[in-house]
């Protein structure tokens, strides 16, 4: 360990790693329950477009990829609530749009801006410069802000968005919300794990906990756990394995949901025996 | 008696050309316990919407309180019972948490639960008596259990008026005796309840008003008055609710 906490590079990525095992599964436990799960997938494909962009204008990637991502949320939300039927066309349409404009944007940017999109799409190990560090802190420290205030709020909707709004609560700002959350999230895991694999760490954690939990606040305290340590622990590996981070983070997650759902089997008879 | 809380007027509402409620004329008053009947398609679920503000008027008005539905922001005095939870079987949600949301709102949105909202939950859990099963995941109860969770969740929000869905649809004897003695204690409480129903027998002794429903081309109102609703009236669905509770046992949740 001390070999790794030798490297700056390094101790950036573990802490944008953190960073990342932190939200995503904040922000995932809320897109489960709405049945949203494939949500933080479609965004990280519009925040590629982003990253083209960025190539090929010469801004910096993150925010000009948080500006496309959030843009993204919009458009995903107004799609969601005008087109009932024809929705996930829709949606599946924007998502294409997504990849293919990022792919397109990055080739016509001069020097080598393609081959670094790579980076972009599973995670790199070097790409967290300490300003990157400053921007993801600052993002994450507005999920948390939101989620404080509109926790409750965004919990009543995915219940039941009918009761919520009979609650007085405005559904459609806080779909938005929930929407431009993920959006957030994307672009904060998207140097260390990746923009196609970003949502993992939203989802599995969480698909790993709600197996052995038996409440909405259990289930997002033990996701954050398992996405820290899969985050954490991947990024370790694949520094020894000279792997990109993502695929490497989200198989560690995959095997703590497998670890979960064979611990799951006592647990559940026992509670069934208790009650 | 005769304060007005919701107040219906003219209300009519269509579904891509068909008349679902035509020309409904209803004054809920404070205290009223009201059963909302009629066959399926009959517009009783698409009335209490409308009430709601979650199903667009087409002709008619609607007042909350004497405020119209548009402007009306005191939604904390209003509190429905839905058949069960959409959200609550994709991730565990406990039946605290369950009932305690029932005390969300855009006005408790900068400070934590207080004392009071915590106290009336707890309250509304020993009434509903599964104060034992605070705990449990929402989606391992049974269906009655369920349904008794959502009932103390409307309790929580120490609403006015409480409107209930088909809150007997597919309980067994059991469950459907404790909803009526739970109703008998908020009727006595001077709440005004409102429950869509098939079938009124389990709690035509606290009802006050029975209110008929059924598709028609001039008025969706059949009958507006005091149980026993006259048999012109109750007899088509009577017999056909009747015919299912003898034959097969309802399933939960299938309802629309």
């Amino acid at each position: 360990m001390t070999m790794i906490w030798d490297f700056d590079f390094m101790r950036r990525a573990l802490l944008a790693a953190a960073l990342v095992g932190l939200i995503a599964p904040l922000i995932g436990v809320f897109l489960v329950q709405r049945r949203l799960a494939l949500l933080g997938d479609g965004m990280g494909h519009v925040a590629l477009t982003g990253v083209g962009l960025a190539f090929l204008l010469g801004t910096a990637p993150i925010p000009t990829a948080m500006a496309t991502a959030a843009l993204g949320a919009f458009l995903i939300e107004f799609i969601r609530y005008r087109s009932r039927t024809a929705g996930d066309v829709a949606l599946a349409l924007l998502f294409y749009g997504g990849i293919a404009g990022g792919v397109l944007f990055a080739s016509l940017a001069p020097g080598r801006a393609s081959s670094s999109l790579n980076s972009y799409l599973f995670g790199s190990l070097s790409t967290v410069a300490s300003g990157d560090l400053w921007a993801l802190g600052a993002l994450v420290v507005t999920v948390l802000l939101i989620l404080l205030f509109f926790g409750r709020e965004l919990f009543a909707v995915s219940l039941d968005p009918d009761i919520a709004q009979v609650q007085g609560i405005k559904v459609r700002a806080m779909s938005t919300l929930m929407a431009i959350l993920a959006a957030i999230v994307v672009v904060v895991g998207m140097r260390v794990v990746g923009l196609l694999l970003v949502s993992a760490i939203m989802i599995v954690p969480v698909a790993a906990a709600q197996q052995v939990t038996r409440s909405f606040r259990a289930t997002a305290a033990l996701a954050v756990v398992i996405g820290v340590i899969a985050s954490v622990t991947g990024l370790v590996g694949s520094f020894y394995v000279e792997a990109p981070p993502g695929p490497a983070i989200v198989i560690i997650a995959l095997a703590c949901f497998a670890i979960l759902a064979i611990v799951a089997v006592p647990i559940r008879r026992r509670r069934r025996e208790h009650s | 008696m005769t304060d007005t809380v919701i107040s219906i007027e003219r209300l009519c509402v269509e579904f891509d050309g068909a008349h679902v409620l035509e020309d409904v004329n209803v004054q809920i008053h404070a205290g009223d316990v009201i059963a909302l009947l009629g066959p399926n398609g009959s517009g009783k679920s698409t009335l209490i919407r409308a009430i709601l503000g979650l199903q667009p008027l087409d002709h008619g008005r609607i007042t909350l309180f004497g405020t119209p539905l548009r402007r009306f922001k005191q939604w904390q005095r209003i509190a429905l019972v839905p058949q069960r939870l959409p959200g609550a079987s994709s991730i565990p949600v406990s039946v605290w948490e369950t009932v305690l949301s029932g005390a969300i709102s855009p006005r408790t949105r900068w400070r934590p639960f207080s004392r009071a909202e915590k106290n009336a939950a707890i309250q509304a859990l020993h009434d509903v008596d599964l104060w034992d099963r605070r705990h449990s995941r929402l989606d391992t109860l049974s269906g009655g259990q369920q349904r008794r969770v959502l009932v103390a969740r409307a309790l929580a929000s120490n609403a006015d008026v409480i409107m209930m869905d088909e809150p007997t649809a597919g309980l067994d004897a059991a469950n459907v005796a404790a909803l009526a003695r739970l109703l008998g204690e908020l009727k006595a409480k001077g709440r005004t309840i409102i429950v869509v129903t098939h079938e009124i027998d389990a709690i035509e002794s606290l009802v006050t008003r029975a209110i008929v429903l059924a598709p028609s081309e001039h008025h969706s109102v059949q009958y507006d008055g005091p149980p026993p609703v006259p048999n012109t009236f109750a007899h088509d669905h009577h017999h056909h609710h009747d015919a299912v509770i003898d034959e097969a046992p309802p399933v939960i949740g299938m309802e629309p």
